[in-house]
């Protein structure tokens, strides 16, 4: 399962590096939601800094959804998902590897949205070691739920529009703690964080053993 | 050509018996009977609707069983579709390419996901005549003729046991449909079977050891194991 994991992130990894489409498309249209809030929130009136880290967490959401939307869309076109069903790879290695893949690519991404917020938002940044481990726990969810739900949605003519509807429900709850977290963080009071990093990776673990589970069936219904 | 793992000399390779299999509700195989004998090259006959496609599919175990017995390469398509996967290649109208990855990448990527050395993709490659500058193209600048003989190098690198192959001809100039002939015949020399649907008939019969004929989802006419 290892070995499948690794051969479909290397792979997924490696069609980005040739596409650039998270470089080219993702991150510019990130960094575009972080200055329209900017505009739309006025730095000046204080409220911006206070909305941060929500804010910081709705560009990855959105962002999230293209990258998986692409991690989806490549084994969808010319018969790849035939071909996949025919390798021999372990589904719950194609699962874990499409999670390692979006992973990575957002974790890069949260990275530079992180830089974006500390430019553009003037916000002083602190509690490094609850940001990182929010981060790294959040991202994990977003990836394991969004493959999960991706393959339901991956068969279907509608699944651009399908698949946010039904992830963004799915991902409310690591939407709230990885805000509280980070405001607990920003706000220099790191010990209030990390129940929530607790609870984001009870989501964690739950979307990672339902993908491991459960995706290979859906990836033969769809 | 490397072998591909032994089969029994005498045993079908393929086995069915009343195999019905559905595209939604319509039955596109309404009862095939058919058996195919080891390092054997068949030829699927029949009209487009006929059925071959499906039947292709539902060998290699992306489509399920409805009614009847299904067996291949010993494995029962009615108990676990999925067994018989990895050891099928199946070669059908899609390319099942990665648009963005290079020829290169995208045989060595199907053929470790099949458990192959490298040196299996690389002497694809070289089969192919891709080794070239080719090599490193992305398949999204290819013709349709250059996708076609990707495809079968990741079907050549993964060294299937028996290859199911829908119109392999179909896209290929002269020199390719001539390769693509002179594979499927080292392949059975290597202890493969072969089943392919063509409309280039000619090529294909004087290719097929056997041609088995389909009508409306039935074998109506077989010169092989099945023929009464």
């Amino acid at each position: 399962m290892l070995r499948d994991a690794l051969l479909i992130a290397g792979k997924d990894l490696r069609l980005e590096l040739r596409s650039r489409v998270a470089l080219n498309q993702v991150l510019p249209f990130a960094l575009l939601v972080l200055v329209l809030f900017a505009f739309a929130l006025d730095p000046d009136r204080g409220l911006l800094a206070r909305a941060t880290p929500g804010l910081y967490w709705v560009a990855v959401l959105f962002s999230a959804l293209l990258a998986l939307q692409r991690s989806l869309s490549v084994e969808s076109a010319d018969g790849n998902r035939d071909a996949l069903r025919l390798s021999g790879l372990d589904p719950a290695g194609i699962f874990l590897g499409k999670v390692l893949a979006v992973a990575t690519q957002l974790a890069v991404l949260e990275v530079l949205l992180g830089v974006g917020v500390a430019v553009l938002y003037t916000t002083r940044i602190t509690g490094w070691v609850l940001l990182a481990v929010t981060c790294v726990v959040a991202t994990a969810s977003i990836a394991a739920a969004g493959t999960l739900f991706g393959v339901v949605a991956a068969g279907l003519r509608v699944r651009e529009t399908l698949l946010p509807l039904l992830l963004l429900p799915v991902l409310a709850p690591v939407l709230i703690g990885a805000t509280r977290a980070f405001e607990a963080a920003l706000a220099g009071s790191p010990s209030e964080g990390w129940p929530w990093v607790g609870l984001m990776g009870v989501f964690a673990s739950l979307y990672i053993v339902a993908g491991v589970f459960g995706f290979g069936p859906l990836l033969e219904e769809s | 050509m490397r072998p591909s793992v032994p089969v029994p000399p005498t045993e079908a390779v393929i086995r069915l018996r009343g195999v019905v299999a559905l595209l939604g509700r319509f039955p596109a195989l309404a009862g095939i009977d058919l058996e195919v004998a080891p390092r054997r090259i068949v030829l699927l006959r029949g009209a487009n609707g006929a059925g071959k496609t499906t039947l292709l599919r539902t060998l290699a175990g992306l489509i399920a069983v409805a009614e009847g017995q299904a067996t291949v390469l010993g494995v029962d398509l009615v108990a676990d579709r999925r067994a018989v996967r990895h050891r099928v290649g199946l070669l059908g109208h899609a390319t099942g390419l990665y648009d963005d990855l290079t020829v290169g990448d995208n045989v060595r990527f199907w053929a470790r996901a099949a458990g192959a050395e490298a040196d299996d993709a690389e002497q694809a490659l070289v089969r192919l005549g891709l080794a070239g500058r080719l090599r490193s193209v992305a398949v999204s600048r290819l013709s349709a003729g250059q996708r076609r003989r990707t495809s079968l190098a990741c079907l050549i690198a993964r060294r299937p046991e028996l290859w199911l192959l829908d119109e392999p001809h179909a896209g290929l100039d002269q020199d390719g449909r001539d390769l693509v002939d002179t594979i499927l015949r080292e392949a059975t020399a290597a202890g493969a079977t072969v089943l392919l649907s063509s409309h280039e008939l000619d090529r294909s019969l004087q290719l097929a050891d056997e041609v088995v004929t389909i009508a409306g989802g039935v074998v109506v006419a077989d010169t092989g194991m099945s023929a009464p």
